[in-house]
């Protein structure tokens, strides 16, 4: 088996913990001031990626885990944890805050095809969502655009003791379906995977050290092209509590009365 | 540069064409031209030669969107699951494709197989369900069409602008397509499954480019269950951290289902603790349910959670801290010891 080039795309959210408010103008969600940090679910493929090399799962060994964030300034933050986390060196497509929409999954696809082939990455464990947009696709889009095989909301990757073949165990309506599939391949990472370790500071230290180049979209040869505009973002309706009840027989009459049972 | 080729220009410059509201809500009104060019394929699931319903979610959302309506089928053996998706009433046609290939639905040669049935259909929409099947599949097709796939909506302004949640559930965003051909997922509670009665569409062989297939399907393990299935039960009863173990979880939430005839779901908390299996969590990592009732016990209530239930049409709580985010949505809260309300609950249920 040849050795692993992993290639992990991170993004940088705001923090799970908070509440999001959408802005005035309705255009978005207020970010300013908010706390970010890295997709849960990006921290899973670092994760992931680090383990593969310190189990020595692989049975070619890990060449390199390089990490990929698009987005502002700021994102070297999440590349910085990354990189405290494991990996080996990143790569910023820095994007202008404020300057240019967020970039739409099939933008992100075609850019992270472009660093695949730059990195030459045999493997690519993304985060099976962003918990900000919610969408869904990125992974699956990039190995569309690859011509790769794909194992989507993984919750276990094993390597086969011979060969460039993957065995990757997903997670499916009502149960887990299990795939096995060679090199290369993408990975997108569900919650069950494993459980992300914390940094500590001697390897937030390390990790200032540790290589990370910038680049532009265009370095990688896409534009931010977008084709859904944002119509508008709103609230979405309140929800009122109904109050409490006393006891059981008043729980049953109150879900008789509201026609629920 | 967004339109680079004459096609789309020319596409754009036909959908953007003015129309009253009401031509668009009722499509049969609507001028024939437009009507022609505004046709949808509805991507239906099958499992071992059974067409699951929940996929015709997809054709509800389709006639929403007005014009013509196909569905699409792939597996071996698919005539009966075609023929009875063909009952569904507004479909014209049904587009099956017999191969067992395509019976596992596996992403690497099911995309290609629909860019080429999309191609010769020359579809505006495509829509599928945004469950596991849908979600791994579509945006695959959405790259290799070279399109930006609109994901999980919940509703439909007009054929280019559709609704989705965003972080969570905590933003909806309202959002408008410029791509000539829009993919699209739908979120099943929003739509509900049409059903397979009083149509009579054709059915019709689709292409097959037979692609080779680079992933092979190993295993599976479905959790087999009498209970009605989560996504689509009318009652929900899901249970959380305070069920303390798997023990109880089986002893208390299991009987509480059977009283209601609901289907079981879980927390993450309760998902991570191994009370129950990872397939039953809700929320914004699990499934999304809005059934007509919600009840959730020993659950507090985090974001992450009412992203899964937060639409459901009454919301029911009994958890032992009064200060629980979860008595703020719920429509009726009861303040208690699961362990004590609940074997009382679902006793008086079953008396009833």
């Amino acid at each position: 088996m040849s050795a692993l080039r992993i290639l992990v795309p991170v993004k940088r959210v705001i923090d799970y913990a908070v509440k999001p408010r959408v802005n005035k103008t309705q255009t978005g969600v207020e970010t300013a001031g908010v706390k970010h940090s890295m997709n849960p679910f990006d921290e899973l493929s670092v994760e992931e990626s680090v383990r593969i090399r310190e189990k020595n799962s692989a049975p070619g060994g890990v060449e390199d885990i390089c990490v990929i964030s698009a987005g502002p300034p700021k994102a070297v933050d999440v590349l910085r944890t990354a990189m405290a986390m494991g990996a080996d060196r990143a790569i910023h497509v820095e994007v202008k805050e404020g300057e240019e929409e967020p970039l739409e999954p099939l933008t992100v696809a075609k850019m992270l095809k472009a660093a695949v082939e730059r990195e030459k990455s045999n493997l690519v464990i993304l985060g099976k969502q962003s918990i900000d947009d919610d969408a869904a696709q990125t992974g699956q889009m990039l190995a569309g655009l690859l011509g790769w095989p794909q194992a989507t909301q993984a919750s276990r990757v094993a390597f086969g003791a011979a060969g460039d073949t993957v065995e990757v165990t997903k997670e499916v309506d009502g149960g887990v379906e299990t795939v096995r599939a060679k090199l290369p391949m993408v990975i997108t990472t569900d919650l069950r995977l494993n459980d992300p370790r914390y940094v500590n500071l001697p390897n937030i230290m390390k990790a200032k050290k540790k290589p990370l180049v910038k680049m532009s979209l265009s370095d990688l040869g896409v534009t931010n092209e977008r084709r859904l505009k944002v119509v508008k973002v709103t609230e979405p309706p309140p929800r009122e509590g109904g109050g409490k009840v006393e006891d059981v027989d008043g729980f049953i009459s109150k879900l008789k009365e509201l026609g629920a049972i | 540069m967004l339109f680079s080729t004459a096609t789309r220009t020319v596409l754009r410059g036909v959908s953007s064409v003015p129309r009253s509201t009401s031509a668009f809500s009722s499509p049969f009104n609507s001028p024939s031209a437009l009507r022609r060019l505004l046709s949808s394929l509805a991507i239906l699931e099958q499992r071992d030669g059974k067409l699951n319903h929940g996929s015709l979610s997809a054709i509800t959302a389709a006639r929403k969107l007005g014009g013509s309506i196909h569905g699409f089928v792939a597996g071996s053996n698919i005539k009966p699951v075609a023929e009875e998706a063909a009952k569904v009433e507004g479909v014209e046609k049904i587009i099956a494709v017999d191969n067992a290939a395509y019976d596992k639905g596996l992403p690497e040669n099911f995309a290609p197989l629909l860019v080429e049935n999309i191609k010769k259909g020359g579809y505006t929409h495509i829509i599928a369900g945004h469950t596991a099947f849908g979600k791994s599949l579509l945006p695959r097709v959405a790259a290799l069409l070279d399109s930006q796939q609109i994901s999980d909506i919940t509703a439909i302004e007009n054929e280019n602008t559709f609704v989705r949640p965003i972080y969570a559930g905590n933003a909806i965003a309202t959002v408008e397509s410029s791509d000539p051909i829009k993919l699209i997922t739908i979120r099943g509670t929003a739509f509900p499954a049409a059903e397979a009665q009083g149509g009579s569409a054709t059915i019709e062989d689709g292409v097959d480019p037979n692609v080779e297939i680079s992933v092979e399907w190993v295993s599976e393990d479905l959790a087999k269950s009498d209970r009605p299935d989560l996504a689509t039960a009318g009652k929900v009863v899901s249970g959380g951290r305070g069920l303390k173990s798997k023990d109880e979880f089986d002893k208390i939430m299991l009987p509480l289902a059977d009283s209601l005839g609901a289907a079981v779901g879980a927390s993450r908390a309760a998902v991570d603790s191994g009370y129950a299996d990872n397939s039953l969590q809700v929320g914004q990592t699990g499934k999304v349910v809005a059934p007509q009732l919600y009840l959730a016990v020993g659950i507090s209530g985090a974001i992450q959670h009412l992203a899964g239930m937060k639409d459901s049409k009454v919301i029911a709580a009994i958890n032992k801290d009064a200060e629980a985010p979860i008595f703020q949505v719920a429509d009726v809260g009861l303040v208690g010891d699961l362990f004590e309300k609940v074997p009382e609950l679902t006793e008086k249920l079953k008396s009833s």
